[in-house]
């Protein structure tokens, strides 16, 4: 009889833990639909070949094992992008030689666009354009400007989806370049 | 908890009101009752055997139907609620929703917001509420289920006299010698009736449509599978619904398919309705209407991605299929769906304009702007030139400063200069529509508006729904359950001869006037003594109103 109780019990705890665990997928699903395919803090950076303003191509991958890369997003009409734009020419001009990338993906914008954008902001490292919008797609990317830090092994180090200081660039530069 | 041993000797489990095996009452209130409660066969519920632990407490109070049709009427509230004003995903795009609903709908709108029934639906409360839902549908279906398969599994023939004379139906006379002539008579009547007749020692029990009993627990599957194909709309891949937009001549990637496919717009077309063309039966309504559109059709083509590639790469496409999409016919393919539901007519593409001398209007050229991807320099020849200086493309003057709202072109506006021969250093000449300034008042050339080359924008909307058979699947079963349930009916009649006395009785989920009619034929014209029904108003005569209170009785008597 005792058994029988035993037995009893365990069918409703299965069928009970059944229940709540669909339950809780399904909650789970709905609360994070939203930023569903996100990276996070850790992942490897999803690759990526872009081509810059002079037609060369870059990919992400030849970085690896070579240099700490700086990504951001960015567009002409962000005015964040354009206040903190000179603090990173700033760094990538001090660290280049020593393991620093920058790479600016634009958002698929005009050339033109660009070009008035660089007469009253210099940048000297690459400029990218994701015509397709692929790119801002494999990172998730929504506000204006989002930075992704990666190391020279090609890991996720942070996402900073806001405006940075120039001591916060400064700071993230260092995170990512190679230990010598 | 302990068990309750039946004089019959058959152990029911604690709860039960009529042993599972005789039928006699258990209990000191049925046992006062002229009428058993039939109820799930007087079995014990399930969830009020034990009370103990955690999972034994959440067990009964899913179980309760009281619990459940109260999670039923919160549900049905709530949802009514949240269609008092739109919800979010209705209102105009852009708007901020605390602003929006507490400008149309004042205080009301405000706590609308305030208590978010704005995204009701996608609340996880409401989803919890709902899954409740399913949760009581298992377990109260399961507690019911189980003892009532049990009962009328186990169930005697020669059920105890005193479950007998508090059936609804009920008759008894004093044993004769013909009994056993009569009781062959009747089960070879029974058997004509399609009765599932057993004996046991002179005395029978009849019974057909026991599976109509299981109507209800079928129906709840149904539902069951159907909340699970609900469900299964979270999972990835199973359900996409979005929108895309796409230029005449553009092509773009199918979301949802993760740069799998592409689809080209060769053509956007709104065609109208022409009385010359469709038939003069349709002049008289075109005049009275003006325009009406007959059809909207994309030119679309289909791609499929050839090769792997990165994020960003060129990607080398292979065609798949051309197919015209118009209202209700999609371009189908892997289970998606692209349907014709949106279109911008004439969006603004490329503007022409002429290089011209104010003073006497000759003109040295002509350029043309791309307006979402303008070339910087144009050269006209002869030493004419003309370069975009800038660019606004949805021009607006913020603070007297000129800047753009957006990066569509929907108010363009330029900023040339203009070199000539003579004027090596430039004019600059600001242009936009219906504008043409030269800020220094001096320029001997200028930009003069000639053309505009405009392009039409087909909206599509991608849909793909993998649940839709479970869907189906789960409203079958859910319609076998009802049909089950509803279109017949369980009826057994008990013949037990016992002590010298015969008695008759009979019971029915519904219907209890078919049975009775039924049964009355079964007894015609043998000694035994025709059934009477406790329920029957005094006077013989059947009154309609006592027909309804039968009615309303039978079906209260399954919850």
């Amino acid at each position: 009889m005792a058994e029988k109780k035993k037995g009893r019990f365990f069918m409703r705890l299965a069928i009970l833990l059944m229940m709540a665990s669909a339950v809780g997928y399904t909650l789970y699903a709905n609360a994070t639909k939203e930023d569903r395919g996100v990276l996070s803090v850790g992942d490897e950076a999803p690759d990526f070949i872009l081509e810059d303003m002079q037609g060369n191509t870059v990919q992400l991958s030849d970085y690896e094992g070579e240099k700490g890369v700086f990504l951001t997003f960015w567009g002409t009409w962000c005015d964040p992008c354009k206040r903190e734009m000179p603090y990173i020419e700033n760094q990538y001009n001090f660290y280049k030689d020593q393991g620093l990338e920058v790479l600016a993906v634009n958002v698929g914008e005009s050339d033109f666009a660009i070009n008035q954008f660089k007469k009253q902001i210099k940048m000297s490292f690459p400029i990218l354009v994701d015509d397709s919008g692929d790119v801002q797609r494999a990172y998730g990317i929504s506000p204006l400007p989002t930075t992704i830090l990666i190391s020279p092994e090609g890991i996720i180090l942070e996402i900073i989806i806001s405006e940075m200081s120039e001591e916060k660039v400064k700071d993230s530069v260092q995170k990512i370049l190679p230990s010598a | 908890m302990e068990k309750i041993k039946c004089e019959c000797g058959h152990v029911n489990p604690h709860g039960t009101v009529l042993c599972g095996s005789c039928g006699r009452t258990l209990t000191e209130e049925a046992t006062k009752q002229t009428m058993v409660d039939m109820r799930y066969e007087g079995s014990a519920r399930r969830s009020q055997t034990y009370k103990r632990t955690f999972i034994d407490k959440t067990w009964s109070f899913f179980s309760s139907v009281k619990v459940g049709v109260w999670l039923i009427i919160t549900t049905l509230i709530v949802s009514a609620l949240g269609t008092v004003f739109p919800q979010e995903a209705y209102i105009p795009p852009g708007v901020i929703p605390e602003q929006f609903y507490s400008d149309q709908y004042g205080i009301l709108g405000e706590l609308f917001v305030f208590f978010d029934f704005h995204r009701l639906y996608e609340q996880w409360w409401y989803l919890v509420l709902i899954a409740s839902i399913g949760i009581s549908l298992v377990i109260a279906s399961l507690d019911r289920f189980v003892p009532l398969y049990r009962a009328l599994k186990t169930q005697r023939i020669d059920r105890h006299e005193g479950f007998l004379k508090r059936q609804r139906l009920y008759a008894k006379t004093e044993a004769s010698p013909q009994d056993e002539v009569t009781l062959q008579t009747v089960k070879t009547r029974l058997q004509a009736r399609r009765y599932r007749v057993t004996e046991k020692d002179g005395s029978l029990l009849a019974e057909k449509g026991r599976f109509t009993r299981w109507g209800p627990y079928v129906n709840h599957i149904g539902l069951i599978i159907f909340l699970l194909g609900a469900m299964l709309r979270f999972v990835p891949g199973m359900y996409v619904d979005t929108g895309l937009f796409i230029r005449e001549g553009e092509t773009k990637a199918v979301p949802g398919t993760d740069g799998q496919y592409y689809i080209e717009n060769l053509d956007f077309s709104v065609e109208m309705y022409d009385a010359r063309v469709d038939g003069e039966q349709f002049a008289t309504a075109l005049e009275n209407q003006g325009a009406i559109v007959k059809q909207f059709r994309t030119e679309a083509v289909l791609y499929e991605r050839v090769d792997e590639r990165l994020p960003g790469q060129e990607v080398e496409l292979e065609k798949v299929k051309e197919h015209d999409i118009i209202v209700n016919e999609p371009l189908q393919f892997d289970g998606f769906s692209a349907y014709q539901v949106d279109y911008r007519l004439d969006e603004l593409q490329r503007m022409n304009f002429q290089l011209e001398s104010i003073e006497t209007g000759e003109s040295f050229g002509e350029i043309e702007v791309n307006l979402n991807n303008p070339e910087t320099n144009y050269d006209l020849g002869n030493g004419y030139m003309v370069e975009l200086v800038n660019y606004y493309p949805d021009f607006e003057l913020e603070d007297g400063v000129p800047s753009t709202k957006t990066s569509s072109p929907n108010n363009p506006a330029f900023v040339f200069r203009m070199v000539a021969p003579d004027k090596e250093a430039g004019e600059i000449s600001f242009v936009a529509i219906q504008q043409n300034l030269d800020p220094t008042g001096e320029n001997e050339y200028k930009m003069t508006f000639s053309g505009i080359d405009t392009t039409d924008v087909t909206g599509l909307t991608i849909r793909k729904d993998r649940t839709l058979w479970v869907l189906g699947i789960g409203g079958i079963i859910f319609m076998v359950g009802v049909i089950q349930g509803a279109y017949w009916n369980h009826r057994r009649l008990w013949i037990v001869r016992k002590d010298g006395v015969v008695h008759v009785a009979a019971h029915t989920n519904k219907n209890w006037f078919g049975l009775k009619r039924e049964i009355d034929g079964l007894l015609e014209n043998v000694p035994w003594p025709p059934l009477e029904d406790k329920n029957a108003p005094p006077s013989e005569e059947k009154s309609s109103t006592s027909m309804e209170n039968t009615n309303s009785r039978n079906r209260n008597e399954e919850g």
